[in-house]
């Protein structure tokens, strides 16, 4: 079997478990929705910068966002793993000689689509609670974004929910891991977006070498992950 | 580097003691030269002496970072994979995180009495605080359980993530930074003039903090090798006395 029918046979199980589950459903998209309702009772009462068109929550709202993408990132991490660890699958399928590389870029598929949904509601609730405006010349750049942040995001959440997987206090740990991690990410992703939205007055033009950043930091980890897999998940 | 040749009552042999009290000495000579003979500073007046800890402090915790990744990857590439490289990119990691706790503090310290504020979000700052949250982050992974050799294989593979992700954050950080508008506090940049007695205490200052380096590393390896070694007698130990148990006293279960 090559790889790449591996990684889609173990992103198809992850996907099919998601949806009988319905974990992620009923449990992560409502917590990013309860985040994004409290981002807005902390930040909605202040008063609107001097000189500025948008209120304060309209131009944070692409930070807040990926903010919101990441603290539900941990959840989905968190779930991705459990499902592998509580039957001893990981060692299963280790045992079973299938390829450490494949089995990562299968559970990043699956993490990604996942994400891929979360974040375009995530925006969708930005237009309908927070005001945001999207305009249609930079729909490309933000689709760019999306697809750049979300295998980034994925890739490194399989790696290091790999690192942290069957281990004790792994709820705690991997936070504490993953954030600082997600910084190029997180800084990226939100100028890119502000970019595309034309917060403050930004041009889409401005957006592109943010993207650029994102890119790399997908590759560096899309690559990593692929050599570290395995060393990491082999007890 | 045996824990073997050491003493009976502690990690300490005469290489050891012979480091710990050039250290002692270099200390004592940068405290004379730091707080004593050394000039205060035109401008920034007796709060210069700072830097005199600062400096080395940095350099000592970039120093440490280094070893971790070096000894990490000289685990993992090795074909015999030793645990005493493991143990040393434990040791280096552990005391680096003490240096850059120390040198964030004394910077803090610093920037309130020249820039008139604790912290600032400059690139540089930014990073150094990334840099010891990741190194915080790879201890708690030495300590996640499992056996020796997982515990090594698990921490090499992230330290070595740590050296891809530090260019990265730090390049993120630049470009973020550069966007936004420049910080409004005054730089002390521009006229550090350093005085030759000032430059000749800082340079007192990186030796002796060096040679304190070396000597808690080695220290620590050995109390690692120790605690790894009492790690494996104790279970030894126990296998041995339930089966002890098992043939002496079968009633009493």
């Amino acid at each position: 079997m090559t790889s790449w029918r591996i990684a889609r046979l173990v992103a198809g199980k992850d996907l099919r478990i998601e949806w009988r589950s319905r974990v992620a459903l009923n449990q992560v998209l409502p917590f990013a929705a309860v985040v994004m309702v409290m981002f807005a009772f902390a930040l909605d009462r202040l008063p609107r910068p001097a000189g500025a068109e948008d209120s304060l929550l309209e131009s944070v709202a692409p930070g807040l966002v990926w903010l919101a993408s990441l603290f539900s990132l941990l959840l989905l991490v968190q779930r991705a793993f459990a499902v592998e660890t509580d039957d001893g699958a990981l060692d299963a399928l280790r045992v079973a000689r299938v390829d450490a590389g494949a089995l990562f870029w299968g559970k990043t598929l699956a993490l990604a689509a996942q994400l891929a949904v979360l974040e375009a509601l995530l925006l969708v609730t930005a237009v309908l609670l927070y005001g945001t405006e999207v305009r249609a010349s930079g729909v490309v750049l933000l689709i760019a974004t999306w697809v750049a942040a979300t295998f980034g995001l994925a890739s490194v959440g399989t790696l290091y929910g790999g690192l942290a997987a069957g281990a004790r206090g792994r709820e705690t740990l991997l936070p504490l891991l993953l954030l600082p991690v997600v910084a190029p990410v997180l800084i990226g992703a939100t100028r890119a977006v502000e970019a595309a939205l034309g917060t403050g007055g930004t041009a889409i033009a401005d957006g592109w070498p943010w993207v650029g950043v994102v890119a790399v930091f997908a590759v560096v980890f899309g690559a990593g992950g692929t050599l570290a897999f395995g060393p990491l998940i082999d007890e | 580097m045996a824990a073997t040749d050491a003493s009976p009552g502690g990690t300490a042999t005469r290489g050891t003691r012979l480091i710990g009290a050039a250290a002692f000495v270099g200390v004592a000579w940068l405290v004379a030269f730091g707080l004593g003979f050394s000039p205060a500073d035109r401008d920034q007046r007796e709060s210069v002496r700072i830097l005199y800890v600062h400096v080395p402090s940095a350099w000592l915790a970039y120093l440490a970072f280094v070893v971790t990744a070096v000894a990490s990857g000289l685990y993992l590439f090795r074909r015999r994979h030793s645990l005493a490289w493991d143990r040393l990119a434990g040791a280096s990691a552990e005391v680096g995180v003490l240096f850059m706790g120390i040198t964030l503090v004394s910077g803090m310290l610093w920037g309130r009495l020249t820039w008139g504020v604790f912290w600032e979000w400059d690139a540089r700052l930014t990073t150094t605080a990334f840099l010891f949250v990741t190194y915080i982050g790879y201890l708690a992974v030495r300590r996640l359980g499992g056996s020796h050799e997982q515990r090594a294989r698990r921490s090499a593979v992230v330290a070595l993530l740590a050296v891809l992700e530090i260019p990265l954050v730090h390049w993120s950080v630049v470009l973020w930074r550069s966007l936004h508008q420049e910080a409004s506090v005054i730089r002390p940049d521009g006229d550090v003039k350093m005085d030759g007695l000032m430059l000749f205490t800082l340079f007192v200052g990186i030796v002796a903090f060096t040679l304190l380096y070396v000597w808690l590393v080695i220290h620590r390896q050995r109390t690692l090798t120790a605690e790894d070694a009492l790690d494996d007698a104790g279970l030894d130990a126990a296998i041995a006395a339930r089966r002890a148990e098992a043939v002496t006293a079968p009633e009493a279960v």
